[in-house]
């Protein structure tokens, strides 16, 4: 079992200590694929015989609705609906990711805290002060983010919505009345956004532009070891002390 | 939404604090009444007050749902809205803002609950100092008295239920109570709160109210302009 810790502050009311289970985050701009591949992880790791719980920034029943309408007639200031979601995702985390983490089951969460700060920071947030909003959260086992061309997001998106979304294209940022120039600037953004974090927030990054099949191969050597370095602290503390 | 804190706006600023009882929201009633009628530029904004987001928070609190973070966010998220919406742009547009409660309310409330007191500073980081914060200061259980002779239906978390203090709310009334006043106290140096001294009759401490603000602001510029 791996010591958890926060970015920095402290979660009232948690004991990290308890949290046996192991979180690992798939990240991603839109259409890199990440729920068909949470889907196929989740079965892998069941055969394994591990209890897997999927958590994603699905609206929670605590702000969910107000969070729809405020959307949906766009009346919310970027701080205030950057903080709607900052609830939302703490509520999810304490409701959802800490009682699976403290059974031992292993998380897989379909985005974090990085698409909420990538996306908050476009819309003219402080990056300092977005992080500090979110320096409660736990810091996963590991973060997988998968990289996509924008050519190839483009195509993947036509091919399953065969419209442009109005929030994917981040149309509320006023960067165009052009609903398609409007997306590719602004999938630009949150993209070099997600770039600035690569180092500090240890991505570890997947080449989502090849099949299915590959990246999910891929995806489940990398847990492996994970999972691996999870099951062995005792030895690698041991072995770490005869080191020294 | 990078508008500067530090950026100079010809509006001021003007917060009351104090425990429930303390009674700051008359004083600042009085202060209102006061400018509206001598003709000043003046807005009240009170505490917990944007529609949208009351509704999350009630249902929240309703069905107990929250826990100190997401009691601390929720509350954030809606001074974020009043203060975006309201009380930035009043201070730009040169207004004098008196608010009942500000940012210190959730600092001492929220502190108490357990969340980090350095995070608090920071999550509320885009939000002004008050240009005066009067803090009114009265001896907690004269504070208490007030309350539960008055008000004797408290609700869960105003009582601090979910800290589980006491099987009896008004046992952890008092006890939260007690702490938000530590946690006030604390506060009292490191923002410079002016305190104010509420066992004293209510004209007397409207009076030395009067005088501080006048003090503190000029308020000749916030004198309205009638334009024809």
């Amino acid at each position: 079992m791996s010591l958890k810790r926060t970015y920095g502050m402290a979660l009232a009311g948690v004991d990290l200590r308890k949290l046996s289970g192991t979180l690992i985050v798939i990240e991603g701009p839109d259409s890199a694929g990440r729920s068909t591949q949470i889907a196929l992880l989740a079965q892998w790791l069941e055969q394994q015989g591990h209890a897997v719980a999927q958590v994603g920034l699905r609206r929670s029943d605590l702000v969910g609705p107000e969070l729809e309408r405020a959307k949906q007639g766009n009346i919310l200031s970027p701080r205030t609906l950057g903080l709607f979601y900052a609830t939302d995702f703490y509520h999810q985390l304490e409701n959802h990711i800490v009682p699976a983490l403290r059974a031992g089951f292993v998380v897989l969460a379909d985005r974090y805290i990085y698409t909420l700060m990538a996306r908050a920071i476009v819309r003219g947030a402080e990056p300092e002060w977005v992080a500090s909003v979110y320096s409660m959260a736990i810091v996963p086992d590991a973060v997988f983010y998968m990289t996509i061309s924008l050519a190839t997001a483009v195509q993947r998106t036509f091919q399953t919505h065969s419209e442009l979304d109005y929030w994917e294209s981040g149309m509320d940022c006023g960067l165009s009345r052009d609903w398609f120039q409007s997306f590719v600037r602004y999938q630009r953004k949150i993209r070099s956004e997600f770039f600035k974090m690569q180092t500090k927030y240890a991505f570890e990054l997947v080449n989502a532009n090849r099949t299915i099949a590959a990246v999910d191969r891929d995806l489940r050597g990398r847990i492996q070891l994970v999972l691996d370095r999870a099951e062995r602290p005792e030895t690698r503390r041991v072995a770490r002390a005869r080191v020294n | 939404m990078t508008a500067d804190k530090q950026e100079t706006f010809p509006g001021r600023l003007i917060a009351v604090e104090g425990l429930d009882g303390s009674g700051k929201s008359t004083q600042i009633h009085l202060v209102h009444r006061w400018l509206q009628s001598t003709g000043y530029r003046v807005f009240f904004s009170e505490w917990n007050s944007s529609v949208l987001v009351r509704e999350a928070t009630r249902k929240g609190k309703k069905r107990q749902l929250l826990t100190p973070t997401t009691f601390s966010l929720i509350h954030a998220t809606d001074f974020a809205d009043r203060y975006e919406r309201q009380i930035l742009p009043l201070l730009r547009a040169g207004y004098l803002v008196l608010c009942d409660r500000y940012i210190f309310t959730a600092f001492a409330r929220d502190a108490v609950r357990g969340c980090d007191r350095a995070w608090l500073r920071k999550l509320y980081g885009f939000a002004r100092i008050p240009d005066l914060t009067l803090f009114f200061r009265l001896p907690l259980n004269a504070a208490l008295g007030r309350i539960l002779e008055g008000r004797p239906q408290l609700k869960y978390f105003e009582a601090g239920m979910d800290l589980e203090l006491s099987p009896d709310i008004t046992e952890s009334f008092r006890i939260f109570q007690g702490r938000v006043l530590d946690e006030y106290l604390k506060m009292v140096e490191e923002f410079g709160f002016t305190v104010v001294d509420a066992t004293q009759a209510v004209h007397r401490q409207q009076g030395i109210v009067r005088r501080l603000i006048q003090e503190r602001v000029d308020l000749g510029f916030f004198r309205k302009r009638y334009v024809q």
